[in-house]
């Protein structure tokens, strides 16, 4: 038993699991069931992989043995690569994706889904799942495409569940962009494959380093805009508050935790392994730090909870492109350990927010009040993450920052330190905005709230259309199922974990990152010899 | 010279993509879309190398040797046959768009909307303002019937 075998698994098990699930469309349990096992099992050879790939190195398979074919080629067939970063975004998804599965089954369990088109929602989301397994393993530039493809296209579905009025027009504006980023991607993988005539990361990484520097940034530039429209940085991140507020509470949660930062891993492994050198260190650099502002400033105007956390999920985006345009050690541990803590803070918001839509019938701060004395469960639930989101020093979101802010001193440019004060500036605004939600949505008395006398008449389920009735009409609706609760525990836990066990994790990371940087051991675990 | 023109021609197919994809009518960004897929396609079938070489190993082909790119064409497959989906798809919405609200135009974002008005006269949320109720004229099954809807 190595890693090489437990590679494929990650896309395997979620596809075929999609298939099976699709064909137990009539039987909703034998689904969940299915469901639920397919991606317990993606997270132990997850956590298996992560092992291994700690203990013996980068792990490299050749799908159907098509390696080494042709000498001085290259591989020519697909490749799949498991080094300490990608295992770490394996796992740390696997888990999420576990999570917000079981969090979505709860809570079409507990609406009793069966007039709902939802026997298409978990096939769908495990043909998400076997999607972005396929592109932190991806080992060419070709197959990363067909990764992003794959999630795209379930995640289109995924929005646009249900299509009511909203979330049609939100899921055109979602397809447009990402298409045009797909576009922008393919034109990259075909002048980079004029510019070397080849599509393997490890070859293209020998071979790019005999391109002429000019074209060689540019080939970087096209791939950066790409992978930017997909990670939401600042002036291609319009689309993102726009499109997923609309989509279920576990729909939102799970993209805003994965999908974002499919295209942060992205921008990695461009910015490392293909284009080491940092030839757009400083663009970059500016683009993080507003990122940054310009999404806070977004969140602080916001009123709809959903809408607020998706301005602050392009706001911290800004954090890991960051620590990436460093190009130290230092920064892309850091990076790397941010991108771990914000999938799982940024998850457990949205999830929380769903708990809220069921206890209050709405998530628009014009409406909530007195979400404390209704339930302090909730607002423990909230508040949690959301001290963790802002940094508070206990939790993980300090420690990444810290991490983030060291670097940045660390290299001592003017930019450098621009950055480092912009994010204490954005850290803080986060805070005033968690505290925002805070004092409005738990500590007023809900008779405060301008429209705190309506709420929606059901709860926001997976199909969503209903209309407004007074509060006080409302049905009770299940306001803390449990099967929606135990899971946003979970995160939270997860959450604080990387707190706990904050030493071994960035003792972690830090491997991750020097191996990330050391492009060699990369490159000699897929062509086989050293070059 | 013999670059020239298919690149001319991809120039061409990506810009005029890149103008239909700016509007707001759906049915012309969806052939935006398709234009400036095809314009890529044709871009991936130049970096393949020249036209004219045989396919399979070891032949000739009107006196060339170089085996043609394989590589090359696989990704066009692959590339449209997700074009192709996604096109399916976006016909899907629109129709469903034009259901809903017989218009396939995509409409403005209502709460984004509500949000700029707020900060140009710097009113916080804490004030209420006049309730927008939508326009009701839309099916209430997602089956619904031509001809049917909003009947109930």
């Amino acid at each position: 038993m190595n890693g090489q075998v437990l590679a494929p698994l990650p896309v395997l098990i979620p596809t075929i699991a999609a298939a099976a699930t699709l064909f137990a469309g009539r039987r909703p349990r034998l689904q969940r069931t299915i469901a639920v096992l397919a991606l317990a099992a993606v997270v132990a050879v997850c956590g298996a992989l992560l092992y291994f790939a700690d203990r013996d190195g980068t792990i490299a398979v050749q799908v159907g043995g098509w390696g080494q074919s042709v000498s001085g080629m290259g591989p020519l067939g697909i490749t799949l690569v498991v080094d300490r970063l990608s295992a770490m975004m394996l796992l740390v998804s696997a888990i999420v994706l576990l999570a917000v599965v079981f969090y979505a089954i709860g809570q079409g369990i507990r609406d009793g889904d069966e007039h709902q088109p939802v026997s298409i929602f978990l096939p769908t989301y495990l043909v998400l799942s076997a999607g972005v397994c396929t592109a932190f393993l991806a080992g060419d530039l070709f197959n990363l495409f067909v990764g992003f493809e794959v999630l795209l296209a379930a995640s289109f579905v995924l929005l646009t569940i249900g299509a009511s009025t909203e979330r049609v027009r939100a899921g055109i504006a979602y397809v447009m962009v990402s298409m045009v980023s797909s576009l922008i991607f393919l034109i990259g993988i075909a002048l980079i494959y004029a510019a070397t005539g080849t599509l393997n990361m490890a070859e293209l990484s020998v071979r790019l380093d005999g391109v002429p520097a000019g074209t060689r940034t540019a080939l970087f530039a096209v791939l950066i805009v790409a992978f930017g429209i997909k990670a939401a940085v600042f002036p291609l991140s319009a689309w993102l508050p726009d499109s997923y507020p609309t989509a279920p509470a576990p729909v939102t949660a799970v993209f805003a935790g994965l999908l974002t930062k499919v295209g942060v891993y992205a921008i990695i492994r461009a910015h490392s392994l293909l284009f080491p050198g940092g030839a757009m260190d400083r663009i970059m650099l500016v683009a993080a730090l507003l990122t940054m502002l310009v999404g806070i400033f977004g969140a602080i105007a916001q009123s709809d909870i959903k809408r607020l956390l998706s301005f602050t999920l392009v706001s911290h985006i800004g954090y890991m492109v960051f620590g990436i345009s460093l190009s130290s050690a230092l920064g892309m541990a850091g990076a790397i350990y941010y991108v771990a803590h914000h999938i799982v803070v940024q998850t457990t918001l949205f999830l929380v927010v769903g708990l809220i839509e069921r206890q209050a019938g709405a998530s628009t701060l014009q409406r909530l009040g007195g979400l404390a004395a209704a339930s302090p469960l909730l607002a423990l639930v909230f508040f949690v993450p959301a001290l963790n989101l802002g940094g508070i020093p206990p939790f993980s979101g300090f420690i990444g920052k810290v991490a983030l802010l060291e670097a940045g001193s660390q290299d001592g440019s003017v930019l450098a330190w621009m950055l480092v004060g912009g994010s204490v500036v954005t850290s803080l605004l986060t805070l005033y905005v968690m505290a925002r939600v805070w004092t409005k949505a738990f500590w007023r008395p809900r008779a405060d709230a301008p429209e705190g006398n309506l709420s929606a008449a059901s709860p926001s389920a997976l199909l969503n259309d209903t209309e407004d009735i007074a509060y006080a009409d409302r049905d009770d609706v299940g306001r803390m199922p449990v099967g929606m609760l135990i899971p946003t525990g979970a995160l939270i836990a997860v959450g604080l974990t990387l707190t706990v066990l904050a030493g071994p994790i960035f003792a972690y990371t830090e491997r991750a990152a020097d191996e990330v940087l050391d492009r060699g051991r990369y490159i000699s675990a897929v062509l086989g010899e050293v070059r | 010279m013999t670059y020239l023109v298919p690149l001319v021609l991809i120039g061409g197919l990506i810009s005029a993509g890149v103008y239909l994809l700016l509007d707001r009518n759906l049915t012309r960004m969806l052939l935006g879309l398709l234009l400036a897929g095809n314009g890529v396609n044709l871009l991936i079938l130049m970096v393949g190398g020249p036209s004219g070489n045989p396919p399979i190993r070891g032949r000739t082909s009107d006196g060339e040797t170089i085996t043609a790119d394989p590589l090359a064409q696989g990704m066009i497959l692959t590339a449209i046959v997700i074009s192709m989906g996604i096109a399916a798809f976006v016909l899907a919405l629109t129709y469903r768009s034009y259901r809903l609200s017989r218009a396939e135009e995509v409409a403005n974002d209502a709460e984004d909307a509500r949000v700029s008005k707020l900060s140009a006269s710097a009113l916080d949320e804490d004030q209420p303002e006049p309730d927008h109720h939508r326009d009701t004229d839309e099916p209430d099954e997602l089956d619904a019937l031509p001809g049917h809807e909003g009947s109930r």
